[in-house]
């Protein structure tokens, strides 16, 4: 308990200074309203649910488009490095789409799939698939041989082989992967919820910064940003478990 | 790869051959992908709003080109995501340097980034417009902000990870405390540092995109979004692919350089053997 709370004072030293920046009016309060305020404005926002709404929405698009990525995303990955037809046709594309800052493909997804949850998923999906499939990809193009060929003189079929060796030595890199996936699906829901939504995280900051409420707009902010952090935790935790037996 | 490999047994020649094919395989897709294109949108399934023509997006952009548009949107583009990286690159090895070496600034930065690495960082955007207006300042801001943070935790692991006997060694040897830093410490760390910067390039690309969609003004994320707001979809599909190509070319140049400056680590070699 010490030792966290130690290892956290920083992040409570900020957060005071932060208060007292404000209080003291060394900075304009619109620019920066007090931490107070901003839990306050937090609070009100829980209470007649407009950051749960909002928020539910936004939850449910990264989780479809990002559960979308992972299924299509190691699917592809793993065909690539077992068989060389489909790395061989899949693998340029692979190539050219990667370095493609997928944030570019916001205004094409609303051109296709309108301003509602469908653009925001497939835009989610598209750009998240990506690192999963790489991820599977390397972790199942670096499975031991040895396994590989003990496995095949055992009798092991290939689609055997494929369940049984391939794809629990490729899960780290795969599971890798997913956590960038992670990431950049909120960094997508974000901007795309931010530059044309009705609803959701993104559309929430937009329309209070609009209106000049600010305390509420640095809630949500916030919000978002813990989120992001929160799921990251969550899923390392996870993966934690996942890996125990490599140990 | 799985499959065992079973060249050995056949003749030179068509080794070779089949090489030749499989390399010959590899634009197959790429130019499949681009013929649907083309022929998808001139079929007639689709309108030409929802997908242009593949050759009316190339009218497009070779247009943006003579008139100078696409020069200046690039330059500006690029102008912002790379003096953001520079900033966050020499930034974040000095403040990575800094959490290596003092317990108060480890103590004081870890949570900081630990907390902030993986947040969705372009959720304060809005915060940073308040503050800073939408201009060129802003934007770099937020890339920074954005790009930093791949580059301390890269320079931590990297400091850590140099082997405790190349140090003694050199401490033995007479090194003073600044010829550890600058001949033992940092090239052992160099390639650790690398992988961080390849991280931070393409996202400084990504956050000057977002910012000039969302900010507006010259930059070939803002040109896009001009486009789209007058639902000109040639104009927002000739910005993907610029936006592509830009984003491929960094990429690319990042990985040479990377191949140029570590070609005395043994990774070099390694890589070598990755790409016969």
């Amino acid at each position: 308990m010490k030792h966290t709370l130690i290892r956290y004072l920083p992040l409570l030293i900020l957060a005071a200074s932060w208060e007292l920046v404000a209080r003291l009016e060394l900075v304009s309060s619109t620019a920066l309203p007090p931490l107070s305020d901003v839990i306050a404005a937090w609070v009100d926002m829980i209470k007649d649910g407009e950051l749960v709404t909002n928020g539910a929405s936004s939850l449910y698009r990264a989780g479809v488009g990002l559960a979308l990525a992972v299924i299509v995303g190691a699917l592809l990955g793993i065909g690539m490095a077992w068989w060389k037809a489909v790395n061989v046709l899949v693998a340029p594309l692979v190539e050219i789409f990667y370095p493609l800052p997928k944030s570019a493909l916001i205004p094409v997804t609303v051109i296709w799939l309108g301003f509602g949850d469908g653009s925001k998923i497939l835009l989610i999906f598209l750009g998240c698939m990506l690192p999963v499939t790489l991820g599977a990809f390397n972790g199942a193009r670096s499975s031991e041989q040895v396994l590989v060929w003990s496995a095949r003189s055992m009798g092991a079929s290939r689609l055997r082989m494929l369940w049984d060796v391939v794809l629990p030595s490729a899960m780290p890199e795969l599971l890798n992967g997913i956590r960038t996936a992670l990431a950049l699906a909120f960094i997508l829901l974000v901007s795309s919820e931010l530059i044309v939504a009705q609803k959701g995280f993104g559309y929430l900051i937009g329309f209070l910064g609009a209106n000049g409420t600010y305390d509420a707009m640095y809630a949500v902010v916030f919000t978002v940003a813990f989120l992001g952090f929160a799921a990251d935790r969550i899923y390392q935790m996870f993966v934690h478990r996942m890996l125990l037996w490599r140990q | 790869m799985a499959a065992i490999d079973q060249t050995p047994m056949i003749p030179p020649a068509l080794r070779v051959l089949r090489s030749t094919l499989w390399a010959g395989a590899r634009i197959v897709s790429i130019v499949a992908l681009l013929a649907t294109w083309e022929l998808v949108a001139r079929s007639g399934i689709v309108t030409p709003f929802q997908l242009p023509a593949l050759s009316n997006v190339l009218a497009r952009i070779w247009s943006d080109a003579y008139s100078g548009d696409l020069a200046i949107n690039t330059a500006v583009t690029l102008y912002r995501a790379m003096a953001g990286f520079f900033i966050a690159a020499v930034g974040g090895i000095v403040l990575g340097m800094a959490m290596s070496r003092s317990h108060v600034a480890r103590w004081f930065f870890d949570p900081i980034i630990s907390v902030g690495f993986p947040m969705p960082k372009i959720a304060f955007l809005p915060v940073v417009i308040l503050w800073l207006g939408v201009f060129d300042i802003s934007k770099i801001t937020m890339i920074v902000f954005d790009a930093i943070f791949p580059v301390v935790a890269a320079t931590v692991i990297a400091i850590q990870g140099v082997e405790r006997e190349l140090i003694w060694s050199a401490r033995n040897m007479g090194a003073r405390e600044r010829d550890l830093l600058w001949q033992i410490i940092l090239p052992a760390a160099l390639p650790t540092i690398m992988t961080g910067l390849q991280v931070a390039l393409p996202l400084s690309l990504i956050v000057a995109v977002v910012t000039e969609m969302l900010m507006g003004g010259y930059g070939l994320g803002g040109a896009m979004m001009t486009a789209s707001r007058f639902a000109n979809s040639t104009g927002v599909f000739a910005g993907i692919v610029e936006i592509a190509v830009v984003g491929y070319a960094l990429v690319k140049a990042m990985a040479l350089i990377r191949r140029r400056l570590l070609s005395w680590h043994q990774e070099a070699e390694a890589d070598s053997y990755r790409h016969v």
